[in-house]
């Protein structure tokens, strides 16, 4: 119950965590599928149908019900503590964030076991395909409404945090003095503030093509299919940058403190991460090469999409550089780190290939493609994700990970991981398109396929190393340092491992960047308080974002379904909708007619460590 | 620096062998990196130029990073501060400007490729005109200026322009043939996108959707076959000649009834589905059963045990298509097999 009604951005990045880890099981399960069915020529281990469903499931899971939500449980039990604070701007609405995905996240999973089957148009589910001419049945249903509530969350989280970073920084921590996952994680928020309204637009039009006959992208009458195109990759390409820049963060913060060196070029990391934010809006075109845009946009998207290469540069060689002259110290979570340059390095120069036009017509839709965004969401995202885990794990649970154990997973999954996709680039190039159920024999794609397979095996049994790991640790004492690294540079460092529930008893002072590093530099022990010792306002936990979020699943049930209840009498789907949306507005009416003002912890209560998480 | 100039001595002759093993790669009649026209030749030496580039910045940013690990390495017991460094305005900007002027190297070839590939040929009286049609899961080629329409084998005479008029008859699809020419969708609704391409040799050239269109959208194969002009005219000339029906009158009589439905055979039958006049001289049944009488692999077969495999239960072969099981006799099945098999249009000399 304590889990269902917390407000405490601690725990909800542990809910993140556990739900995100969960969807990360099922989405490399679904990919394990996929790999089985192709590790040898004209397979039929799974059906053309299921196969289809599978491609649609792993990448529609893994980017928003697996990656997304990851990066949100690092971004909360990180992003507050970095900043001195004692909570996000919004605690309850951080709560529902998490509701609304998880709610969306499971409605979505739900299609597996309906008559019907999962979504099996493609995750970017390109109209007419996912329309209700070609996608009959629900699959497509779960999709568009899964997505619609689970965005929800994603959009009101990302609001939150562009909140907190804005207002609720410790004295003395200006934004040139915020640490670089801070940063990242601040210009990923304003990237999903303009990016998912575009998801949710597109989502909102096609469920009215689907649920209620209407036109925006069925050409026959007057709508426009390319228009679901530019409406997706508006979203989708800044996706990548949302997905990416946190583990940029990440990968600055760990390389930082394991190279015992402050972060080299910081204003140029944190201006090559605004201007790769803002790049990442322009580009959107060159997922569209082939649809015939003409020369002039080819030409224009072209030169833009590779003009990202330049921050990016910046960011690699500075990392490099961070780790030149200093005293490298090789934990798992460095591993993870190091071994993410030369890999993102790789996925970024398929990246500057794909962006020049008259190639990507070659490119485009190929194996090719599939090697270049694994490199980058995998080589990239992932490892980062895998870095800071181990990295933050000991603040989040008051435990540090196995070190032998992940320094064995770090070589498991990242040898699998090249297994499985560098060969790819060439499937690519020899012909091979991208999701195709089985190929032909005599094609010279086999030997190539089967060690894909192998590889992602390989990262199978990485992955479930790593789970391994959690659950050994999870059985240990709850004794980590507060700073267990010892080289610890930043405020989070500063406080217990797990943190108390106001993190901070006194908000600290800040002097300078990598704040807590300056104090020990000058010999102190730890930060100079920046107020006396006093009472602690706290919110008070609540149900309500649960029910909201429910409410809105109910919805989504009963909009699907409004046509073929009929059976039990005439427009029943519309009465369960109504009654989803009759408790979502029913707990908002709650929540604004009930004055909740929280409650005090007290300072005689701040003085024996009591008042844990 | 006597060093740094090892290192590059080293690196050329590995990026020559890489550039010389990239243009030997794959089947020559589905390789992009095999290229047997010139518009594919073109998007090729852009490939080469970015692959050269890319391979460059790899090695170089690697070997940075291998030096950097090995170099750096924490020792045992170590508990010195290294100095705190703040970053370096020279080499800052040095990993700035580097990647622009390769950024500059590479983005003028494409811009100039982008226009060189979108020139609009359709008006050229030289050039070959065909309305490429895409449909859940097979293709339809239409010749405008010679009034043929056919199926899955685009027949085209060596060395000519031949222009594309890419549309969908359903959903998105994209039409490609790795080794004479990039993909390009055809899109539903008004828009038509227009490619061009040729293929100086003769051959027989697979070709692939590329879009994501329903559960057989991996088996959506076609062959371009290009054939000397002489050849190409004989069979246009070919396809326009009436055909004649089964001798047998009950095996004629269930290939009227239930095929030329759909389907059409020389002047005869329905347009809705791929025009079978010639099915017999093709490469492939459904694009993906290779027509051989000496096969070796599980997709292959003769040309009678294809068409009857096809016919017996076309959804076994291509899940989704819209064929469907037709409702024959043993002996009819048998019959409309072996005639379609013996449907050929003899043009190659």
């Amino acid at each position: 119950m304590d889990w269902l009604t917390t407000v405490d951005h601690k725990k909800i990045g542990i809910l993140y965590l556990i739900a995100g880890g969960f969807f990360f099981l099922v989405g490399g399960l679904e990919a394990l599928l996929i790999r089985i069915q192709l590790w040898k020529p004209l397979n039929d281990f799974v059906s053309a149908d299921t196969y289809n469903e599978l491609i649609t499931m792993h990448g529609t899971t893994m980017i928003f019900l697996a990656a997304m939500p990851m990066l949100f449980a690092l971004m909360n039990a990180v992003v507050p503590l970095q900043i001195g604070a004692r909570d996000v701007a919004f605690p309850f609405v951080n709560a529902l964030g998490f509701w609304t995905f998880f709610f969306g996240a499971v409605l979505l999973n739900v299609s597996w076991f309906t008559s019907t089957g999962a979504p099996a148009a493609g995750w970017t589910a390109y109209a007419p395909l996912s329309g209700p001419a070609f996608s009959t049945g629900h699959g497509m249903d779960y999709y568009v409404l899964g997505l619609q509530i689970a965005g929800i969350g994603t959009l009101i989280g990302g609001i939150n945090f562009l909140v907190t970073i804005i207002n609720m920084r410790a004295p003395g921590m200006t934004f040139m003095r915020m640490p670089m996952f801070t940063w990242a994680s601040f210009i990923t928020s304003a990237l999903i503030l303009f990016a998912f309204p575009a998801l949710a637009v597109g989502l909102a039009a096609l469920m009215f093509d689907r649920v209620f006959d209407a036109n925006f992208f069925d050409p026959n009458n007057g709508g426009n299919a390319v228009l679901w195109e530019h409406i997706f990759w508006i979203f989708g390409h800044p996706e990548v940058y949302i997905l990416i820049l946190p583990a940029f963060g990440v990968i600055s913060e760990v390389i930082s403190t394991f190279s015992r060196k402050r972060l080299f070029g910081y204003s140029s990391m944190v201006f090559a991460t605004i201007l790769i934010g803002f790049l990442g809006f322009m580009v959107w075109a060159h997922h569209m090469f082939t649809t015939g845009l003409g020369p002039v946009a080819n030409a224009l998207f072209s030169i833009a999409t590779m003009l990202i290469a330049v921050p990016t540069g910046i960011k690699i060689f500075n990392w490099i550089f961070t780790m030149w002259g200093g005293s490298i110290k090789f934990t798992s979570a460095n591993l993870y780190a190091v071994g993410f340059i030369p890999t993102f390095v790789m996925g970024g120069v398929t990246g500057v290939m794909l962006a020049a036009a008259p190639a990507d017509f070659q490119y485009h839709d190929t194996y090719f493609v599939v090697a270049h965004f694994h490199y980058v969401i995998v080589g990239g995202l992932i490892l980062g994700i895998f870095s800071g885990l181990h990295y933050w794990w000991p603040k989040m649970f008051g435990r540090v990970l196995n070190e032998t154990l992940g320094k064995w997973t770090f070589w498991m999954f990242y040898i699998g991981f090249h297994l499985t996709f560098f060969i790819q680039h060439f499937l690519g190039l020899l012909g091979m398109p991208r999701r195709i159920w089985t190929y032909l024999d005599g094609l010279g794609f086999n030997e190539m396929n089967l060690i894909s397979t192998i590889g992602a095996i390989m990262m199978g049994i990485g992955t479930i190393m790593f789970f391994l790991n959690v659950v050994i640790t999870n059985a240990k004492p709850q004794n980590a340092a507060d700073d267990p690294w010892e080289d610890g540079r930043t405020l989070e460092w500063t406080i217990p491992s797990p943190p108390p529930e106001y993190n901070f008893k006194q908000t600290p002072l800040v002097r300078g960047y990598d704040a807590y590093w300056k104090e020990k530099m000058d010999g102190h022990k730890g930060m100079t308080p920046a107020e006396p010792i006093g009472s602690i306002h706290m919110p008070s936990p609540s149900i309500l974002p649960f029910t909201m979020s429910l409410g809105l699943f109910i919805t989504g049930f009963g909009l699907m379904y409004s046509r073929d209840w009929t059976f039990i009498t005439e427009h029943i789907g519309f009465y369960v909708a109504g009654l989803g949306l009759l408790i979502t507005f029913g707990s908002m009416f709650l929540r604004s007619v009930y004055d909740d003002h929280g409650f005090h912890i007290e300072p005689e209560e701040l003085e024996d460590k009591g008042v844990k998480a | 620096m006597m060093n740094r100039w090892q290192f590059f001595k080293r690196l050329a002759p590995l990026l020559a062998l890489m550039v010389l093993v990239l243009s030997a790669c794959g089947r020559a009649d589905l390789s992009a990196l095999n290229p047997q026209g010139p518009v594919a030749q073109e998007q090729f030496g852009l490939m080469k130029l970015a692959f050269s580039i890319m391979i460059g910045v790899v090695v170089i940013v690697f070997a940075l990073c291998l030096f950097v690990i090995v170099r750096f390495r924490r020792r045992k017991g170590d508990k010195s501060i290294p100095k705190q460094v703040e970053g370096s305005h020279k080499l800052e900007i040095i990993w700035t400007v580097i990647p622009i002027i390769l950024l500059i190297i590479l983005g003028v070839p494409t811009v100039q490729t982008v226009f060189n590939l979108s020139k609009d040929h359709s008006n050229d009286p030289d050039a070959v005109k065909v309305i490429v049609t895409s449909h859940q899961y097979w293709w339809e080629f239409e010749y405008p200026d010679l009034g043929i329409k056919t199926a899955q084998e685009l027949v085209i005479p060596k060395g000519k322009t031949i222009t594309i008029e890419a549309k969908t008859a359903d959903v998105l699809h994209s039409f490609w043939v790795p080794s004479l020419a990039g993909k390009i969708d055809t899109n539903p609704g008004g828009s038509t996108n227009k490619m061009f391409f040729s293929a100086p040799k003769e051959g027989v050239y697979l070709g692939k959707c590329a879009e994501l269109c329903g559960p057989s959208h991996g088996l959506m194969d076609f062959k371009v076959k290009s054939v000397d002009d002489a050849s190409f005219d004989r069979w246009a000339a070919a396809l326009q000649e009436p055909v004649a029906m089964p001798s047998d009158p009950a095996i004629a009589a269930a290939f009227e009834s239930k095929c030329l439905v759909c389907h059409a055979v020389g002047d005869k039958g329905g347009p809705l589905y791929p025009n079978l006049t010639g099915i017999g001289s093709r490469d492939s049944v459904g694009g993906i059963l290779i027509n051989t009488d000496d096969p070796k692999y599980s997709n292959e077969g003769s040309t009678y045990d294809n068409l009857h495999r096809w016919i017996e239960n076309p959804d076994d072969v291509k899940p989704g298509n819209l064929m469907g099981k037709i409702d024959l006799t043993q002996q009819e099945l048998d019959g409309i097999a072996k005639y379609l098999s013996e449907l050929t249009l003899d043009y190659e000399k």
